[in-house]
């Protein structure tokens, strides 16, 4: 079977590529575009590490097949900082310590700016509850939970 | 594995059709890629529906809703005029996985994966709604409860696929509601669902009730006999037991990891009992 041709936006940047029938998003990602932002983790969608954005909404790439993503709207954790300046997400998760070994992080922040865009003053519960489809093994989600609720308020006080 | 995204239904029909070998629909992948992953299924063919018109659409008719087969959670938790009139439909469906899982998985989905456990089926056979499906020889109409006859299993004959659910018109004070048991607060499959619709008349008295179970059975059951035993009460006690006594009568559970036949079966009574107070009180309301 010929390779399927593909052209989407990524990150707000018009991409081609070129995938299997039964490759995903993830795979397109990572191995053929190098970006590695992404993890794989399950495989199943269970764990959140593969989190982009489709369309506006927050989805594991991991059940996502690469053809599916034509003239889609996607992005990824690279294309949240602003060059070398940090979204208040990423610089509170380190002044949070909110990560240890990162392999969820990308996953987590991605879905944690959906998040904040659809609800900006979530209670710890709806942060809770909204992120329960990324699963860290690390931290035990308390300095997650933190950094986001922080960065909520500085946020909204920059609006 | 070919892939193909066509942009209306017959020629979606006509491709699995003209398939000789394993031909799978595509609608948001989160059964479907997880089976691919495991090896579970190795389809020459996945028809992806997502681009077809209509399929993702949710519209007004006839005084209820047509949820298009490839509608998500998401979408569908966002509809006010859904919310409003069959809220127990979108509790269920909101119930399923994570953030990530609500934005991709499909009504017609959870419907054609045909787990017992499916969260979305009960209320939806509770709610007495209809699959229009779409295959070589034109269009027909299932209800729900009838879809699936086992475990996997459905009554889609080769080369059919869902189009669209219809969820009908209601009279002024209905309402609906479902309950789920999980072990914990979020992301699991249920031990037992149960979906409850009902209608209380102007006399206080209610004039028709719908009871179904989950992850009792080797499908989604409807159990006639709960809903008859509401009809003509005004949900006092002793309704709502005899309610009870008839869902935990129908309920032909087995044993697993998530729970015995007898734990389910009771689980089933309080929840149905549980399910049939909210939907009365949500009724007051609409």
């Amino acid at each position: 079977m010929a390779p399927i041709t593909v052209t989407t936006t990524i990150n707000g940047e018009a991409v081609s590529y070129l995938c299997e029938g039964d490759e995903t998003l993830l795979d397109v990602l990572r191995d053929r575009l190098g970006l590695t932002g992404a993890k794989e983790g399950c495989s199943t969608g269970d764990c959140g590490a593969c989190s982009v954005v489709l369309d506006g909404r927050v989805v594991c790439s991991c059940l996502v097949l690469g053809a599916e993503a034509a003239g889609r709207e996607i992005e990824t954790i690279e294309g949240m900082a602003d060059g070398e300046t940090l979204h208040p997400l990423q610089e509170k998760f380190i002044e949070h310590a909110a990560l240890q070994c990162g392999v969820c992080t990308p996953g987590i922040l991605v879905a944690a700016q959906v998040l904040l865009a659809r609800n900006p003053s979530p209670s710890e519960e709806e942060v809770r509850f909204g992120l329960a489809g990324n699963l860290c093994r690390c931290t035990g989600y308390d300095k997650i939970v933190r950094a986001v609720l922080d960065a909520a308020d500085t946020m909204r006080d920059g609006q | 594995m070919r892939y193909e995204a066509p942009e209306n239904i017959e020629t979606a029909v006509k491709l699995l059709a003209g398939e000789t070998g394993n031909a799978r629909v595509l609608a948001g992948g989160t059964d479907l890629l997880v089976q691919l992953r495991l090896g579970h299924v190795e389809p020459d063919l996945v028809v992806d529906i997502k681009r077809i018109a209509g399929l993702q659409a949710i519209t007004a008719e006839d005084g209820g809703f047509r949820i298009g087969a490839a509608v998500s959670g998401a979408q569908l938790g966002e509809h006010d005029g859904v919310r409003a009139l069959w809220p127990g439909v979108v509790e269920a469906v909101g119930l399923i996985g994570s953030t990530q899982v609500q934005g991709r998985a499909s009504i017609g989905g959870n419907l054609c994966n045909a787990s017992p456990a499916a969260d979305a089926v009960p209320a939806l056979v509770a709610a007495g709604a209809v699959a229009t499906i779409a295959g070589p020889d034109g269009r027909r109409e299932v209800a729900v409860e009838n879809f699936a006859t086992g475990p996997g299993r459905t009554v889609l004959a080769a080369a059919e696929i869902v189009e669209s659910i219809l969820l009908p018109a209601r009279a002024p004070g209905s309402s609906d509601a479902y309950l789920r048991f999980i072990p914990r607060s979020e992301m699991d499959i249920a031990v037992v669902g149960a979906g409850i619709s009902l209608t209380m008349a102007g006399s206080g008295k209610c004039s028709g009730a719908r009871v179904a179970l989950g992850a009792v059975a080797e499908r989604v059951l409807l159990v006639e006999e709960a809903g008859e035993a509401l009809t003509g009460t005004n949900l006092d006690d002793r309704a709502l037991s005899r309610m009870g006594d008839a869902v935990a009568a129908a309920c032909r559970p087995i044993d697993d990891k998530r729970g015995t036949k007898v734990f389910r079966t009771k689980v089933a009574r309080v929840l149905a009992i549980r399910a049939a107070k909210i939907a009365l009180e949500r009724a007051g309301r609409a």
